[in-house]
């Protein structure tokens, strides 16, 4: 009946998960009991759970991203409080079992459910606002990608109380997790969250190449998008060409688990390097869809707040593309040492270097736009800068593994850890909280508080170097990475820095939160009357804050690159403009509902329990198949209507 | 030239030219000061720093001329961002401004080419690195190369010395400037042969066999480890590479020969169970083509494969 489910599956006597988990199931409880109390129900079902808004949907998905964040920071200071007090004779405070979990949970969160939601979020808010247009080119598919991406979350973190994690790390390799030597759960808690939120990040990227091709304001042809709208189109076009490999990838493994076959497994012509090129075939790209929109929101805050054009837009955009193409040929990068030819890993390596000029190329841009620039220090900018400086440190390092043999003493050591951690944090990290800090005011119509955020951008940025730079030293000394006790002694004074960067890094983490808090307190000081905070350049400033459901009430006419920059310089038009009867989208439950069967389905095949993922994959069908029939799915704003509402907006922008 | 409604940048938190941020920062500092201080005293040569033989010292000289040709770009692009950063921010009354500027062909030029040049050289480093330090690549020596076999088991290494007729586990013994020839393979999941001190790392994967030349050219003891994760017992899978005299070699054969047990099948299965934290032991015979047979083993499916699969009888995955 209940498949392979029973009361062995919960913790009971591992107090550690157990508490931690009693912990979060009551703060779920408390929080829903308030919205219940303060009658909230009808509002989020209506505002949010069912909105099929970009923007709604896109600061849902920077949300879930920021939730995700303590979890996988959670993991992250366990790992290194393990590591610095596990040396010598000691074992620390985590057995391998709970600790192999905790670092496949870590990276499998930070990768799947932080940077890309923040990264989706964030280019659903701005992407269709910058393209001067009113939504993205399927509302309703959108919200179904950011429902099943929260149910992605959710079960991952359900392997907290029910069951456990994988203990393979976050690729997951064969045959360590094919069921000869991962037996239990931990793998399909890995294997059907991603399959599930990886469906929602592929119906997302066709959503936003639609987007961004068909839909944008009258006059902007490509060659006047704002940057981030080429970074995204990139990412887009790379999440279409690459998460299908990881659908596809997992689906091998799933049948190797569940019916027994051999694509992977050491025996019966199995063959694990299979899994491994295809693997990184899907996360050499996943690098640069994360990286690329990083570099979008960089080049707009640069821009801003030096006051300048972004040098050379024509080099940027071309550095993008070359970027997108050659991110898929440099996979095997990730395993020089699998024993390849001298001829493929230097074809390799020689590939992986040339990403570098592209990547020079934009920082020297950034530089250039900086140049003769009139900078105004804000929270974002300073983000940008820390970024630059970081950056090409990560870069520098990753180029160094990139000479085969160089990789051949350093692979899989700290060094990687410590590089790519470089990256990612000081690069895709960076830039989601300089975007979160720019577009914020857009997003909900007063501006965050400064002080704060500049506390915890310094804290992030020295908190980072304290946790990493040890990282390196120690990958050279000969640290691999992923060892829950460490025997060299000599290696734990660098261990106890790496642990008071992590907590450097977590007093960045409060620094927000309480820049958050503060910044709602006082919201009306900050009010963005104008629309437009910064000064800003593009499309998305020229509408108010937060924007109009319909986000332009009469579609701006672009005429340069910067276009909003433009508008201002001309001044204002006097003349009221005539608006037009439009079309709005309704809201659907329809993601919401599909994304509740698919946990269903995904939490039942996890446990075996076929009779029930019958159901909720027949749910599904039932659900899509009821929604296509329905017509009513649009509702008219008319031009009247839509009259009264810009005077009233307008009126509440300009006061007298 | 803007209408009111525009007129507003910088409002309402003020000019952020005044970037003080208080206590917390100048500790912050202060503590950063202590750790890199923490750093640079812990750093004594180790590891891949502290190569001993010609393949790991080749390595490091890569590792450090790769870095420095970088250097020449990055230095002084770290101090071009926080120079201009400074000198350019709004209240520097004396910093000439062009806010118009957003283009100039010749810099556009200079953008690409430094980029494009520094990735030439570093392309031909690559190229010929990768040909010269080729794990298959036999290294040129005096001696005859030393023959060792070398296969992964949960959670400890296995070293069988083929033209010997002995094996140790976690304990490799070698000769002085002799070329060392490994196969390697895996009896259980991926792992990697790593002493950072020796060079270059290979993946043991089961059925497959992969190839690695190491020398070691200094008598000590170097620690070696698998560098991929596998399991358990992984922090624990680690073993000690002793570098001896040609002679200390021929008396620690001799010895071993006389020392132990055999290593036959009973025995080989016994060791193939998964154990942690294994203490070094040796084997005074091996029996002929273990190796092989552990490859051919682990492809034709031995107990730990496909056991209790889904939908199937277990008894149908066994053998295959």
């Amino acid at each position: 009946m209940l498949g392979n489910l029973s009361w062995a599956a919960i913790p009971f006597n591992e107090p550690l998960p157990i508490i931690s988990a009693a912990v979060v199931v009551i703060v779920i409880l408390v929080v829903l009991g308030i919205i219940t109390v303060k009658g909230w129900w009808p509002y989020l079902w209506r505002e949010w759970i069912t909105s099929v808004d970009h923007k709604h949907i896109g600061v849902m998905y920077v949300a879930l991203g920021l939730i995700m964040l303590l979890r996988g920071y959670a993991d992250a200071i366990m790992m290194r409080t393990q590591q610095a007090i596990a040396v010598g004779g000691a074992q620390g405070y985590l057995p391998p079992d709970h600790y192999n979990q905790i670092f496949s949970a870590h990276g499998t969160i930070m990768i799947f459910f932080v940077a890309m939601p923040l990264v989706i979020g964030l280019m659903n808010f701005v992407v269709p606002l910058q393209l001067g247009v009113r939504d993205v080119a399927f509302p309703v598919l959108n919200s179904v990608s950011f429902w099943l991406t929260a149910s992605g979350a959710l079960l991952v973190n359900v392997s907290l109380v029910i069951g456990n994690f994988a203990r393979t790390g976050w690729m997951g390799y064969p045959p360590l997790s094919e069921l000869a030597f991962s037996p239990d759960v931990g793998v399909d808690y890995y294997l059907w969250p991603l399959q599930i939120s990886g469906i929602g990040t592929l119906l997302t990227g066709v959503n936003f190449v639609t987007t961004i091709l068909k839909l944008r304001a009258p006059g902007m042809i490509y060659f006047r998008m704002p940057v981030f709208c080429w970074t995204a189109l990139a990412a887009n076009m790379l999440i279409i060409a690459a998460f299908p490999i990881l659908t596809a990838t997992f689906v091998m493994l799933l049948l190797d688990r569940y019916v027994g076959m051999h694509f992977f497994t050491n025996n019966a012509g199995g063959n694990q390097m299979m899994y491994v090129n295809l693997f990184w075939a899907w996360g050499h790209p996943e690098v640069y869809i994360l990286i690329l929109p990083a570099f979008g929101v960089f080049s707009e805050v640069v821009a801003t707040f030096s006051g300048k054009g972004l040098f050379s837009y024509r080099s940027m955009v071309l550095a993008t593309l070359g970027i997108c193409i050659l991110s898929f040929m440099v996979w095997l990068h990730h395993f020089f040492t699998m024993g390849a030819g001298a001829d493929v890993n230097a074809f390799f390596g020689i590939m992986s270097a040339i990403i570098a000029v592209p990547t020079g190329v934009k920082i020297f841009n950034w530089l250039f736009t900086l140049f003769r620039g009139r900078i105004v220090f804000t929270t974002p900018i300073l983000f940008a800068i820390g970024f630059m400086v970081t950056f090409v440190i990560g870069g520098m390092t990753g180029v160094l593994l990139a000479v085969p043999p160089v990789d051949f003493v350093l692979h899989n050591s700290t060094f990687l850890v410590a590089h790519f951690h470089n990256v990612i944090i000081g690069g895709v990290l960076f830039g989601m909280l300089a975007g979160y800090n720019y577009w914020f005011p857009k997003a909900f119509g007063f501006t965050l508080d400064e002080r704060w955020g500049k506390a915890s951008f310094w804290c992030w940025l020295v908190g980072f170097y304290l946790a990493f730079m040890p990282l390196y030293v120690l990958g050279l000394m000969g640290m691999t990475r992923r060892l829950q006790h460490i025997a060299d002694p000599s290696w734990q004074p660098l261990l106890l820095v790496a642990e008071l960067g992590a907590i450097v890094i977590f007093l960045a983490v409060l620094c927000q939160i309480v820049q958050l808090y503060v910044s709602i307190r006082t919201r009306e000081v900050r009010r963005d009357l104008t629309g437009d905070p910064w000064n800003g350049r593009t499309l998305e400033w020229a509408t108010s804050s937060p924007p109009p459901p319909y986000n332009f009430a009469v579609l701006p006419r672009v005429e340069t690159i910067d276009a909003f920059w433009e508008m201002k310089r001309r001044g204002p038009t006097a003349v009221e403009p005539t608006y037009e009867t439009i079309e709005m989208p309704r809201n659907s439950p329809l993601g919401f509902v599909i994304a509740f069967f698919a946990v269903i389905a995904g939490f039942s095949a996890i446990w075996h329990i076929w009779w029930l993922v019958f159901l909720g994959l027949l749910a599904i069908a039932v659900t899509v198949l009821a929604f296509g029939w329905s017509e009513n799915r649009e509702h008219e704003l008319s031009a009247n209507e839509m009259a009264r509402m810009e005077r009233a907006r307008l009126g509440l922008g300009r006061p007298a | 030239m803007y209408d009111g409604r525009y007129a507003t940048s910088d409002a309402p938190n003020g000019p952020a030219s005044n970037t003080r941020q208080g206590p917390r920062r100048s500790g912050l500092v202060r503590s950063l000061v202590v750790c890199a201080a923490v750093m640079v005293a812990s750093c004594q040569p180790a590891g891949v720093l502290d190569p001993q033989g010609p393949i790991a010292s080749a390595q490091l000289l890569l590792l450090i001329n790769s870095t420095a040709i970088m250097l020449v770009v990055v230095v002084p692009v770290i101090l071009a961002t926080l120079g201009f950063a400074w000198w350019y921010r709004s209240s520097n009354a004396r910093a000439g401004r062009s806010p118009d500027q957003a283009y100039e062909g010749r810099i556009e030029f200079v953008t690409w080419s430094i980029p494009a040049l520094i990735v030439i050289l570093l392309g031909g480093v690559i190229w010929i690195g990768s040909h010269q330090l080729d794990p298959r690549a036999p290294i040129p020596a005096n001696a005859e190369p030393l023959r060792v076999d070398v296969v992964a088991l949960d959670w400890k290494w296995l070293f069988i010395y083929p033209d010997q007729g002995i094996a140790a586990v976690n304990q490799l013994v070698v000769p002085v400037g002799t070329p060392i020839n490994f196969r390697l393979t895996s009896a259980t999941v991926m792992n990697s042969f790593f002493v950072p001190q020796l060079g270059s790392q290979i993946y043991t994967m089961g059925g497959m066999t992969t190839h690695l030349n190491l020398l070691a050219d200094t008598l000590g003891e170097y620690p070696g480890f698998s560098a991929n994760f596998s399991g358990d017992g992984f922090s624990e899978m680690r073993f000690v590479a002793k570098a001896v005299s040609a002679g200390d070699f021929d008396a620690w054969v001799v010895q071993a020969r006389g020392t132990g047990s055999a290593l036959d099948d009973a025995a080989y299965a016994e060791l193939a169970k998964p154990s942690q934290a294994v203490p070094p032991r040796i084997y005074r015979s091996v029996e002929p083509k273990l190796f092989e047979h552990i490859i051919e083993q682990t492809v034709s499916g031995s107990e730990k494969t496909g056991v209790g699969a889904a939908w199937c009888p277990p008894a149908q995955q066994v053998g295959g």
